[in-house]
C-alpha cells in the first residue's frame, strides 16, 4: 500500500509538469460527460419519463455510475497499457522484483485528468439529491457510498479481466472496451429499462446492477420497506474475487515474448 | 490533381489492411447501436405524444450512424498529422511540391473512407435482417438515396475542412489532445450525434442550423430515413457548398499565415 501511494506522488508530479496540457484535457473530460447529461435532460424534456424513472432519479443512477467510473479509470487504469508490458517483455522484470505484480502495474499508469470527469458526476450528484427530497438516514447514505464504491470495485475488475486475456492474445482487446464503457452507458440509466436479456447479463454476469437499479429502489423508497435492497451493493463487490483468480490462472499460464 | 488522387489511392489500401480491428470495431458499434435503439425505445414506449421523428426513422439513422462512423466523427485523428506538426517532420513535408492543404486533406479522406468501407457493410448487412423494430431498412425510392449520396459526400467534405482547422490549430497549441477532445465532443453534440436533433428544444435546433457540424451527418441519415422533404433537402445542399468553400477558404488563409510563422520543432 505504501508503495501504490508513493507511485501515486511520483505520477502526479510528472503529470503536474505539462499544466496546461493537463488542465486542457481535464476540461475534456468535464466536458465529455456533460454533453451526454445535457442530452439526457434534453431527452426527458420532451418524455418526461422512461418506464417510471423521472429525470432526478436517472440522474442520481448517472451521477453514481459515473463517478465510479471516473476513480476507477484514475486509479486502475495501469492495466490499460497492460499489453505493452507483455509486448516488450517489460513484464518480466516486474515479476522478478519482490513486489506484488499487481501493485507494480497498478502504480505504472493513473489519469488525474479524470478529475474533470469526476467533478462534472459530483455535479449531476448533488443536482439529483437536491431536487429528489428524499428523507435522508444513515443507511441510505451508506448504500449510497457503497454503490459507488462497488463501482470502483466492479470496474477494477473488468480491467483486471481485460489485462489478464492478453497473457493470451499478446495484443490488447479492444472488445473489453464494451464491457467497461458499454458498461458504464448502459448503467447511466436503471437496468430495469432495457429487455431482460440486457438486464439479466449486467445483473448476473457483470454485477453493475447491484449498483444500479436495486439499490436504488431502496434509496428512492420504492421496496416497500424491505431494507434488504440496501446492502446488494456489497454483493456486487464479489466480483472482483473471480477476476483475482482469472489474474492468477494467468500469471501461472504467462509465457515471456522474449524480446 | 493526380497526385492527390494517387496520394489517396495508396493511403486507403494501407488502411485496408487492418482488418482485425475492423472486426473489433464492428462488434462494438453494433454494441453501441444497440443500446441507443434499446434507450429510443424505453423512451418512445413512455410517451403517447407523435414526436418529430418516428421511432423507426431514428432507427435507421442510429445504424448509419454506427456503420458510417469514420466518415462523420470529428475526434477520428490522424496521428501521422499530429506527430509531423508536434515532431518536426513537417519540414519534409513543406519541401515537397505539392500544396500542404492539398496533401493533408487527401489523407485525411483516405484514413475515414479506407475506415468506413471495411465497416459499413457488414454492420448494414446484419441490421438489415434484424428482426422488426430493431432492423435497418431501404430507403424509400431510388431519388431519396440519390439525395442521400450527395448530401453525404458533400458531408465528409465538411467534416474534413473543419478537422483541417483542428490540425492547423495545433501549429500554435502543440499538443492535440485536449483541443481535439473539447472540439469533438462539442461538435458532435451539434451534429446531433449524442441526442438526434428533432429531439432538441426549438431553440437549439436553430442553433444547429446556423453551424456546419449538423450538415454532416444529420442530414445525410435524416435524408435517408424520410424525415426530411425534397424541397428541404435540396436547399440543404446548397448550404453545405456554402460551408465547403467558407471552411476551404479560411483553412487556406490560416494554414498559410501558420506556416509563415512556423517554427519547426527540433530533432
Amino acid at each position: 500500500m505504501r508503495l501504490y501511494l508513493q507511485y501515486l506522488k511520483i505520477l502526479l508530479k510528472s503529470a503536474l509538469q505539462y499544466r496546461v496540457s493537463f488542465i486542457l484535457l481535464s476540461i475534456g473530460q468535464f466536458f465529455v460527460p456533460f454533453s451526454i447529461f445535457i442530452s439526457m435532460y434534453f431527452l426527458f424534456q420532451r418524455f418526461e419519463q422512461i418506464k417510471g424513472w423521472t429525470l432526478y432519479e436517472v440522474a442520481l443512477c448517472y451521477a453514481v455510475i459515473h463517478i465510479a467510473f471516473s476513480l476507477s479509470e484514475c486509479f486502475f487504469r495501469g492495466f490499460d497499457s497492460f499489453s505493452s508490458l507483455i509486448i516488450s517483455g517489460e513484464f518480466d522484470r516486474i515479476l522478478v522484483r519482490p513486489r506484488s505484480a499487481l501493485i507494480q502495474i497498478l502504480g505504472s499508469r493513473f489519469e488525474f485528468t479524470r478529475i474533470g470527469r469526476l467533478f462534472q458526476s459530483f455535479i449531476v450528484l448533488v443536482y439529483a439529491v437536491y431536487h429528489l427530497n428524499l428523507d435522508w438516514n444513515y443507511l441510505k447514505i451508506i448504500t449510497l457510498t457503497a454503490m459507488i464504491l462497488s463501482g470502483v470495485v466492479i470496474f477494477a475488475g473488468i480491467f483486471i479481466l481485460g489485462a489478464t486475456l492478453t497473457f493470451w492474445t499478446i495484443e490488447g482487446l479492444e472488445v473489453i472496451n464494451i464491457l467497461t464503457d458499454g458498461g458504464r452507458e448502459i448503467s447511466q440509466y436503471p437496468l430495469n429499462i432495457y429487455p431482460n436479456w440486457v438486464k439479466n447479463f449486467f445483473t448476473f454476469v457483470i454485477p453493475f446492477g447491484t449498483i444500479n437499479y436495486l439499490p436504488l429502489l431502496y434509496v428512492l423508497d420504492k421496496t416497500n420497506k424491505n431494507n434488504l435492497y440496501a446492502f446488494i451493493p456489497f454483493i456486487g463487490m464479489l466480483f472482483l474475487i473471480p477476476c483475482l483468480l482469472f489474474w492468477k490462472l494467468g500469471i501461472k499460464h504467462y509465457k515471456s515474448t522474449g524480446s | 490533381m493526380i497526385t492527390y488522387l494517387s496520394l489517396f489511392k495508396m493511403r486507403l489500401t494501407q488502411g485496408l489492411q487492418y482488418r482485425v480491428a475492423a472486426f473489433a470495431g464492428i462488434l462494438t458499434q453494433f454494441f453501441w447501436g444497440f443500446m441507443y435503439i434499446m434507450i429510443y425505445q424505453a423512451f418512445y414506449q413512455s410517451t403517447n405524444t407523435i414526436q418529430p421523428i418516428s421511432l423507426h426513422q431514428l432507427i435507421t439513422t442510429v445504424w448509419l450512424q454506427q456503420s458510417l462512423l469514420a466518415l462523420i466523427m470529428l475526434w477520428f485523428r490522424n496521428n501521422e498529422i499530429i506527430k509531423l506538426i508536434t515532431k518536426g517532420d513537417i519540414a519534409y513535408e513543406l519541401c515537397r511540391p505539392v500544396d500542404l492543404y492539398g496533401i493533408w486533406f487527401s489523407r485525411l479522406a483516405a484514413q475515414r473512407l479506407s475506415s468506413a468501407l471495411l465497416r459499413f457493410f457488414p454492420i448494414l448487412l446484419i441490421a438489415y435482417f434484424l428482426p422488426y423494430p430493431y432492423n435497418f431498412s431501404l430507403p424509400n425510392n431510388f431519388v431519396t438515396f440519390i439525395l442521400f449520396l450527395i448530401t453525404l459526400v458533400l458531408g465528409l467534405f465538411i467534416v474534413i475542412s473543419l478537422s483541417m482547422l483542428i490540425y492547423i490549430s495545433m501549429f500554435y497549441t502543440l499538443s492535440g489532445v485536449g483541443s481535439i477532445l473539447i472540439f469533438g465532443v462539442i461538435g458532435e453534440f451539434l451534429a446531433g450525434l449524442t441526442i438526434p436533433i428533432p429531439l432538441m428544444p426549438k431553440t437549439l435546433i436553430i442553433i444547429t442550423y446556423l453551424l456546419p457540424f449538423r450538415y454532416t451527418s444529420d442530414l445525410p441519415f435524416r435524408i435517408y430515413a424520410g424525415n426530411i422533404a425534397y424541397k428541404e433537402a435540396i436547399i440543404s445542399i446548397f448550404v453545405q457548398i456554402f460551408w465547403i468553400i467558407t471552411l476551404y477558404i479560411i483553412g487556406k488563409l490560416w494554414l498559410k499565415k501558420a506556416l509563415n510563422k512556423v517554427v519547426i520543432q527540433g530533432g
